[in-house]
């Protein structure tokens, strides 16, 4: 299996809404283009979205990488999302669900980890925070 | 991007035709609120048929637009949740707990004029 020709990873930097807006449709994009069904390129989209929210929210400023990828027989999509924020203090209390340092949002890294096959998050406070998380296609 | 808001009879109804970034959003919500006084509206429909991604910005938006409505005097319907979308919102735990939503918009108009004729809100 080879990855179908002219998909390619897709990098935005995220600093406002629209920014969030166009990595979400990329990542959608991109996911329609593997292979990936409607529904599952909502699932890579929401993903998408509620990471580089949490970007501009938390950090103000930093980038979503979604990087296709073939593996045996699956195809899937790895999605980074990098800042060099101030980092999470505490990661057990940040995917505890319905925890929110902000106040704003409810859902947050455990909503993402349930729409995703495979999360990792690497946080160091003054240093930022970066996450990663995959979609296969089976 | 703006979203048109089309005043039919006693409702209000705003129809979301793309992608919507956060600020299009809040817009959208006050401009509801507003409208909702000034032309005496009954009721406000929002169809989202046309939204990409309900992500928790949006979600918590429009449970605010249908709460705020609801202080204005006037009731609110979500129509048009996409079932791929509907998929993604409970995946990610997200639900618009106390907001009335209908299959599409036909039904939203149907609903409000059974309230209608009841005399509730």
């Amino acid at each position: 299996m080879t990855l179908p020709p002219g998909v390619e990873e897709a990098r935005v930097t995220v600093a406002s809404d629209t920014d969030i807006v166009t990595a979400r449709q990329r990542g959608r994009t991109l996911a329609a283009a593997l292979g990936f069904t409607s529904g599952d390129a909502t699932i890579v989209a929401t993903a998408i979205s509620e990471l580089a929210r949490n970007i501009v929210l938390y950090a103000k400023r930093g980038e979503v990488v979604v990087v296709p990828v073939e593996v045996k027989d699956n195809r899937g999509l790895i999605i980074t999302a990098r800042d060099e924020g101030e980092g999470i203090a505490d990661i057990r209390q940040a995917m505890q669900d319905g925890y929110s340092t902000s106040g704003r949002l409810g859902v947050g890294l455990p909503g993402v980890k349930r729409l995703m096959d495979e999360f990792e998050i690497v946080s160091e406070a003054g240093k930022g925070t970066t996450v990663i998380v995959k979609k296969w296609m089976r | 991007m703006e979203v048109p808001i089309l005043k039919q009879g006693r409702y209000l109804i705003a129809t979301i035709q793309s992608a919507l970034t956060d600020a299009d959003l809040l817009r959208l919500r006050d401009s509801l609120v507003e409208q909702v006084g000034r032309y005496r509206s009954r009721a406000v429909i929002v169809d989202v048929t046309a939204m990409d991604v309900m992500d928790s910005f949006a979600s918590r938006t429009l449970r605010d637009i249908a709460q705020m409505i609801k202080l204005r005097g006037a009731e609110t319907v979500i129509v048009g949740i996409d079932p791929d979308v509907a998929f993604a919102m409970v995946r990610l735990g997200l639900n618009l707990e106390g907001v009335v939503t209908t299959l599409d918009l036909e039904e939203g108009l149907a609903l409000l004029d059974r309230h209608g004729k009841q005399g509730t809100r």
